[in-house]
């Protein structure tokens, strides 16, 4: 039986230092790598030419190509990959359901339908965002109003309205595929429901990470007390955690983070829900271990089928396609390999 | 007088599950709570935990009401062990045990070299230091059941709340846990369980609370209590109570009438 040996086989900082090292080295690796390759001694004096003037060696086009498009979609993977981890281990915690992801409460399918209603309006990128981050909130907000009205247990409640209130959302989005133009607004919906990085821009990386370090700060700080969550409403209260109270943040947190995630990349799935369980096997169960490791995990792993997915091709291959052809197969293995613990 | 529970009313909904339940419980006492299926333990226990507001009466705590004490007040006061459960997530023992020192945590603490130390000493304490980095969800019941008990001495409150701690265990782990509790008693804790089990009862607590039908049907030392009358009434069937070894045993036993029905 697997559940006899000792888990953890590498100590926490150790882990830590790891996964820190290859999310450097996936960066390194990200900025590098593309149509049009920039060599390193390119690439650091880009870099460095931002701190301390140097005299330009390089193509002005290699920088801004650099600065304004290659960074920014870097920056972002690892952000929304982080979050997306964050949120999905998070929700994983509070709805106690190794198989709850990001999704679970509605974030996605909202800012599907607000991104589609932006593209239909004809706004432009930066509305389409706000708006998808937005709805991905109210709708969040409209499954926890109307969860009160289930009877029972608060967890289920949540997780019977986060179903029927994202399959409204849904059934709105596909009603404005019907009425968009098929020949420029409806591909733009299909592509953004797709979920890509493509066409990143630094005002994305600023719009995208306040809201989520308004999510991931807090995440971070609380992670030790989500354990207690874990147990259930009653046992934590009696060990002296206010279970309602603590849930509530832990969901508003989680909730943000994957709004300002889908908001800027459309919707990528799988990433926050495969990234928590191969956490969890680096890890351990730990949330106060768990959560920072799946923060660096889905950075890197994002990050890493982005390359794949702006270089496997001639044309980019959507990343929302990407993350399940790679998280899919993963995880199969990793259940097959030992079952009993998921 | 460490727990007081004066006129303890419940219901839920229209349908009145606890009619007024007196008791108390001193510090260095084990108390045993019997009563039929569906009687209302666990409501009681969740009425002195405060999950559940009673619609009168109360709980008073060192003096204090329950109700009026925040969660991570009251935690350092009664400690709740739950039934031995198998949780969806497999966290180690240890980290199960360190769970316990929430109470005495910052909202933004985790666990320091303080609450390991009560971890690893409350393992101790009850033999199972061998268990600390295997699995919760590996381990057999009994040994969950110690963990929980462990959780509970990490918690540092000085009452127990034990909910059935013996049942669905095998019968050389019942007799573990009862001694735990007992050495729990024995060193200056409140320890209330409740049983279906009453020979159990009698020979491990210093009370004896039978609860039947919403109140209580007795209260008192186990010689007073465990006794045929109250244990008939209580199940609602003929039972014989048989005194072994000079009466520091009882057995109970079906009646003749009901023995082959």
């Amino acid at each position: 039986m697997g559940v006899q040996r000792n888990r953890q086989k590498l100590p926490y900082p150790s882990i830590l230092i790891l996964l820190g090292a290859a999310l450097l080295a996936a960066v390194a690796a990200s900025a590098a790598l593309g149509r049009y390759p920039i060599a390193p001694r390119e690439l650091a004096g880009i870099l460095l030419s931002r701190i301390v003037p140097i005299t330009p060696f390089w193509d002005p086009v290699q920088e801004s190509l650099f600065l304004q498009h290659r960074l920014p979609r870097i920056l972002l993977a690892c952000l929304v990959g982080g979050g997306l981890s964050a949120a999905g281990t998070a929700y994983q915690g509070v709805f106690q359901n190794p198989m709850a992801a990001p999704d679970i409460l509605g974030a996605s399918s909202g800012a599907g339908f607000g991104a589609a209603l932006a593209i239909l309006l004809g706004l432009g990128r930066g509305l389409t965002v706000a708006m998808a981050f937005g709805f991905g909130l109210l709708t969040v907000g409209a499954v926890v109003y109307t969860s009160r009205w289930v009877k029972g247990k608060q967890v289920l409640g949540l997780v019977l309205s986060g179903m029927i209130v994202s399959s409204l959302a849904s059934s709105g989005t596909s009603l404005i595929k019907l009425t968009a133009d098929p020949q420029n607004q409806l591909p733009a919906i299909t592509y953004w429901l797709m979920g890509s990085l493509n066409g990143a821009s630094p005002g994305d990386v600023w719009l995208s990470s306040v809201p989520m370090a308004l999510g991931l700060i807090p995440l971070l700080l609380l992670r030790w007390r989500i354990n207690l969550l874990t147990l259930g409403d009653e046992e934590a209260r009696s060990m002296g955690v206010n279970a309602r109270a603590l849930r509530t943040v832990v969901l508003l947190c989680a909730t943000l983070a994957t709004a300002a995630s889908v908001a800027v990349s459309g919707m990528i799935g799988w990433v926050g829900l495969v990234v928590p369980h191969l956490a969890r096997r680096l890890a351990g169960e730990d949330y106060s271990r768990l959560l920072p490791a799946a923060v660096l995990f889905g950075a890197v792993f994002l990050l890493l089928v982005d390359d794949l997915s702006r270089s496997l091709m001639a044309s980019e291959i959507p990343i929302g396609i990407l993350t399940s052809f790679v998280g899919a197969p993963f995880f199969l293995y990793f259940i097959a390999r030992d079952g009993e613990r998921h | 007088m460490s727990v007081e529970v004066r006129d303890l009313r419940f219901s839920y909904g229209r349908r009145e599950v606890l009619k007024g339940v007196s008791f108390s419980a001193e510090y260095g006492e084990f108390l045993s709570i019997l009563g039929p299926n569906g009687v209302g333990k666990s409501t009681l226990f969740r009425c002195m935990l405060g999950t559940l507001s009673p619609a009168g009466g109360g709980t008073w705590v060192d003096g204090r009401p329950v109700a009026g004490m925040k969660p991570a007040e009251l935690a350092r006061k009664i400690a709740y062990i739950p039934q031995s459960h198998n949780p969806v997530f497999h966290f180690t023992v240890l980290e199960m045990v360190l769970m316990g020192t929430a109470a005495q945590l910052g909202r933004f603490s985790v666990p320091g070299p303080k609450q390991r130390r009560l971890a690893e000493e409350a393992l101790e304490r009850l033999g199972i230091a061998g268990l600390r980095d295997r699995s919760y969800g590996g381990i057999s019941g009994g040994e969950r059941q110690l963990t929980l008990i462990a959780r509970a001495i990490a918690q540092q409150a000085n009452i127990l709340l034990m909910d059935e701690p013996s049942a669905s265990l095998d019968f050389g782990n019942r007799i573990r846990i009862m001694d735990a509790a007992r050495q729990l008693a024995g060193e200056g804790c409140c320890v209330i369980q409740s049983t279906h089990d009453p020979d159990q009862a009698y020979r491990c607590s210093d009370k004896v609370l039978a609860l039947y039908n919403g109140s209580v049907l007795a209260f008192g030392s186990p010689k007073e209590t465990v006794c045929r009358e109250v244990i008939s009434a209580l199940y609602g069937m003929e039972i014989e109570v048989c005194s072994l070894r000079g009466d520091t045993l009882r057995v109970c036993i079906p009646g003749e009438k009901e023995a082959f029905r």
